[in-house]
Formats: C-alpha cells, structure tokens, sequence
C-alpha cells in the first residue's frame, strides 16, 4: 500500500480519468442507446433495420476490437482520424455501451403486460395518458437494475482504455507495479478498492431495487 | 411489443397510413444515403481495391488458406476458444460452489460469499488479469482464465441465485417436508429447476467470457485479434482494414451462433415440464430480466466486457 500513498496524485489522476471516461461516455451511451431503443419500437421499418442490425453487430464485437478498429482500420478505412487517448475512449465506450442500454430498455417495455395497456385504454385513457401513467412508469421500475448492472460493466469496461493511451487506474496499477515490485499485490488492491467504491454501491443498490420491483404482468 | 402498440394507438387511419409511407420512404433515402456514403468514402481512399486479395490469395507467398488458417485455427480455436473450453467447466464448479454457500446456514460463510459476489463484480476482469501477470508471476494462459474464472464465478452465481428465487416456495417446503436435508434440497431440487430456467442467461454469459478473452490480447496473451495484429503487421498497412473486419466477422458469427442457441433453449424452456409453475399458472417471471441483466453486466469489454 505504501507506494500507493507516496503517489497518491497519481491514483488521483487515474481515478479522475476512469470517473470522466466512464461519466462522459456514460452520458453518451444513454442518449444513444435510448434513441436506438426508440428506433427498434418505431413504426417507421428502415429505422427498425439500422438499429437491430447495429445493435446485433456491435454487441457482438470484443470492445477491444471496436478499440483496434477505431485505432488501425478506420482511418484507412473511412477517413475517420479519432485522436488516441480520451476522445478514442469516450467513442468507443459509447458505441459499446449503448446496445445494452438500448437492450435494457427495449425488454423492460416488453416486460409490461399487455393487459396493462389494455385495462388503461378501456377505461378511457387517451394514448398519452396510458403511456405516462401506466406503461413507462411500471417499465422505469423493471429496466432500473438491468440499466444498473449495464452501468456497473461499463465502468470496468472503460479499464480497456487502458491499454489505448488514457492513464486510468488500471494504467496506474501497471505502472506503479513496475516501479514497485516489492508492494505489487498493495497496489493492485488498492486498485482494486478504487473501483469497488465506484461499483460496490449501484450492485448493492442494483440488488435492492431488484427486489422490491414488482410488476404487475 | 408489437402487441403493445396496437394497444396504445388507435388503429391507422388513412392519414397515418399515408404518413407511415411517406416516413418509410424517407428514412429508407437516408439509410442508403448513409451507406452510399460508407462506401464512397472506402472507395475514394482506394480501399475497395486489390487489398481484399490477402484474404482469398493471400500475400509474400502465403495463400488465402494460410491467411484464414491462422485466423481461425491459431486465433479462434487455439486462442480463444482454448482459453473459454478451460474457463467455462471451472467457473460452473465454482459458481455452484459459491451459491450454495450463499444459502448456507452459516452466517459467516453465507457474508463471505456475499462479499466475494459483490466485489468481484466490481472489479474489472483487465485488472484481474494484469494481476495474473504482474504479482502471481503466472504465465499468460492462466493469468486469462483466472480473470475470466473469477468475475463470471460472480456474476453465474448471481443468476442462479435469481433463478432459485424465482422458483416457488413450495419447492423447497416439500423437498424439506420428505426428509432431505437442506443442502440436498438445495441440490437435487432447488439447482437443477434453477439451471434450467435460467439455460438462456447462462449461455448469454458465455458470450460474455467469449468476447472477454479479447483482453488477453491487451496482456499479450495470443488470441484472435493478437493474430490478426501479426497479421497485418507482416502483410503491410494496406491489409489492415480487410484483416480487422474478417476478424470482427469471426468474432460476430461465433457469438451469435452462441445467442441463437439461447434463443432456441428459450423455446424449448417455454414448453418444459421440468420446472415447476407457480400455483396461478403463471410463467416463472424472473428469468427473462434477469437473463438481461446478466448480459448486460457482462457486457464488458466483453466482460470488461472487452
């Protein structure tokens, strides 16, 4: 542990880069992931295409892949130059990210009954009303621990751009380790505190909620 | 879903139905736009040119076969697949070690496993690996499986504790009820109903472990995309958009080779009569988010998702 505190704003920086990584491309994935969600229920069929098939091929795709093709295939490919280091990071966490949120979002309407929808239009409610009152309401409440789970898997996921010149805590941990053989297994779980701070409390929270989320099917 | 719409709009008069149209025909332009577009940049950058050849002629006297045997021989079978054939069998014996010690009488080992659940969730399966390497001196076969082994131990552990949750409670009442201990309630009862319904996340998160051993390449343990990183590295820069979608194929096929099996198990669960139904006929409810959630979690870089 002693080699962690002498080069606590080391830690800090690292912690800092995982936490702003994690946060901006956290932000990102949702708004896409919500928008290819929306595409996959629309009426509209081509929208339909392009975000199933999206969605089936980058979910498939190692998001190291997705880190290597962004790095060596897509400026030769597309012309695409994304700088190495934060703005690859944020890119690809987002791409990534957002098939599951997109996922999680899409079950958690499915999982509402039918019924549901059926018993608020029968007694008089109008498209809007059984939609907010009824349906997105009961579908938040059974997508919130899937959507958390999702989180938690991002957060360590961002650990890969380690390897693709971002200095997160993972990089940190390398670093140190070699400068300090004697305190490796210190480091490391010092490290690894680092994330369980960030991950231990949303799968407790995940667990939870999981729990008390009951939905009427 | 489909159904759900239905429900929530009115049906399509012939206004909407006009407007459907003219939305179908325009987000279809923008759609081929978008790949006309693709290909117009590829093209303008000569990448639609001989390139392609190293993976029907192959290159510096190596044949296409040669090409493509290393990728899936060397890279898919020998490196990925190698490491996922060994890691899955140990996660299974671990995971079904740690949940029923989640429902040990215990209280110690039940916190223990607990703890261990959550915090190996939380920790990336990048820094586990690095682990591996760095502070257990292993070498990069081992330093791979045992990050692998120790967060999918978690997280399968996690969904059969779903799936024994979503059980009814006369299952085990009555399993008690005849004299079996509760362990081997636990065991010849409550498990074997569990793993059954929940087969779909299972093989989900083997997608997940698949995808996750592309963290191996980060370490330098030689997988897939290690051999395909030689491989462009030895046939030059202009094979390198051409390698890396061939691998990216291989990647996608195998997993959604994996998820259909998923989906077909699902099917065939649906019809089973080996798990028991709730009294009011009902379906198991858990399963289905659960199962999400699962891949989601693992979603990882794989896991780190990677």
């Amino acid at each position: 542990m002693g080699a962690l505190i002498d080069n606590a704003d080391l830690v800090l920086q690292g912690f800092g880069a995982t936490l702003w990584v994690s946060l901006a491309s956290g932000v990102l994935a949702f708004v896409w992931g919500v928008t290819l969600a929306a595409f996959r229920v629309s009426p509209v069929g081509p929208l339909r295409t392009f975000a199933s098939g999206y969605v089936n091929v980058v979910r498939n795709t190692p998001l190291t892949l997705l880190f290597v093709f962004l790095v060596a295939a897509a400026p030769s490919l597309l012309g695409l130059k994304v700088p190495l280091g934060m703005p690859m990071a944020i890119l690809a966490l987002t791409l990534y990210t957002a098939t599951f949120v997109c996922e999680a979002i899409r079950s958690g309407i499915n999982s509402v009954g039918v019924g549901q929808a059926e018993a608020a239009r029968s007694v008089g409610l109008t498209f809007i009303q059984t939609l907010t009152q009824v349906v997105l309401p009961q579908a938040f409440r059974s997508v919130l621990p899937p959507m958390i789970n999702v989180y938690i898997a991002h957060i360590k996921n961002s650990s890969v751009a380690a390897a693709f010149a971002v200095t997160d805590l993972v990089a940190v941990a390398n670093r140190l380790s070699y400068g300090n053989p004697a305190d490796v297994v210190g480091i490391f779980a010092g490290v690894g505190l680092c994330y369980l701070v960030i991950t231990v409390p949303l799968s407790v929270t995940a667990e939870r909620l999981e729990s008390r989320v009951a939905v009427a099917r | 879903m489909s159904d759900t719409q239905q429900v929530l709009y009115d049906v399509p008069g012939p206004k909407a139905i006009r407007r459907d149209k003219t939305l179908n025909v325009v987000f279809t332009l923008v759609v081929l736009g978008l790949i006309a577009w693709l290909v117009q940049a590829a093209w303008s950058r000569g990448v639609l040119d001989d390139r392609w050849q190293v993976l029907l002629a192959g290159d510096k006297g190596f044949s296409g076969w040669d090409v493509w045997r290393r990728l899936l021989w060397d890279g898919l079978v020998l490196g990925t697949l190698k490491a996922v054939v060994i890691a899955v069998p140990i996660v299974a014996v671990c995971a079904l070690v740690l949940t029923v010690a989640r429902q040990a009488p215990m209280r110690l080992v039940r916190w223990t496993a607990y703890g261990f659940t959550h915090v190996f969730r939380g920790i990336p399966v990048l820094l586990l690996m690095y682990f591996g390497v760095i502070a257990l001196d292993l070498s990069l076969l081992p330093s791979v499986v045992l990050g692998l082994v120790v967060y999918n131990t978690a997280v399968v552990a996690e969904i059969l504790r779903a799936g024994i949750a979503a059980l009814p409670k006369g299952q085990k009442e009555a399993g008690l009820s005849i004299g079996l201990s509760p362990l081997a309630t636990m065991l010849r009862i409550q498990l074997p109903q569990a793993v059954r319904i929940m087969l779909p996340a299972l093989i989900s998160q083997i997608v997940v472990l698949l995808k996750d051993t592309s963290l191996g390449f980060i370490i330098g343990y030689v997988e897939l995309l290690a051999v395909t990183k030689n491989l462009y590295n030895f046939f030059g820069s202009a094979s390198t958009a051409p390698l890396i979608l061939a691998s990216a194929a291989i990647y996608i096929s195998v997993n959604m080779l994996v998820a259909r099996l998923a989906t077909w198990l699902e099917g065939r669960m649906r019809r089973s009569s080996h798990v028991a139904r709730p009294a009011d006929g009902g379906d198991v409810a858990a399963p289905e988010t659960a199962a999400r959630a699962a891949y989601g979690a693992g979603g990882g870089a794989g896991a780190a998702g990677a």
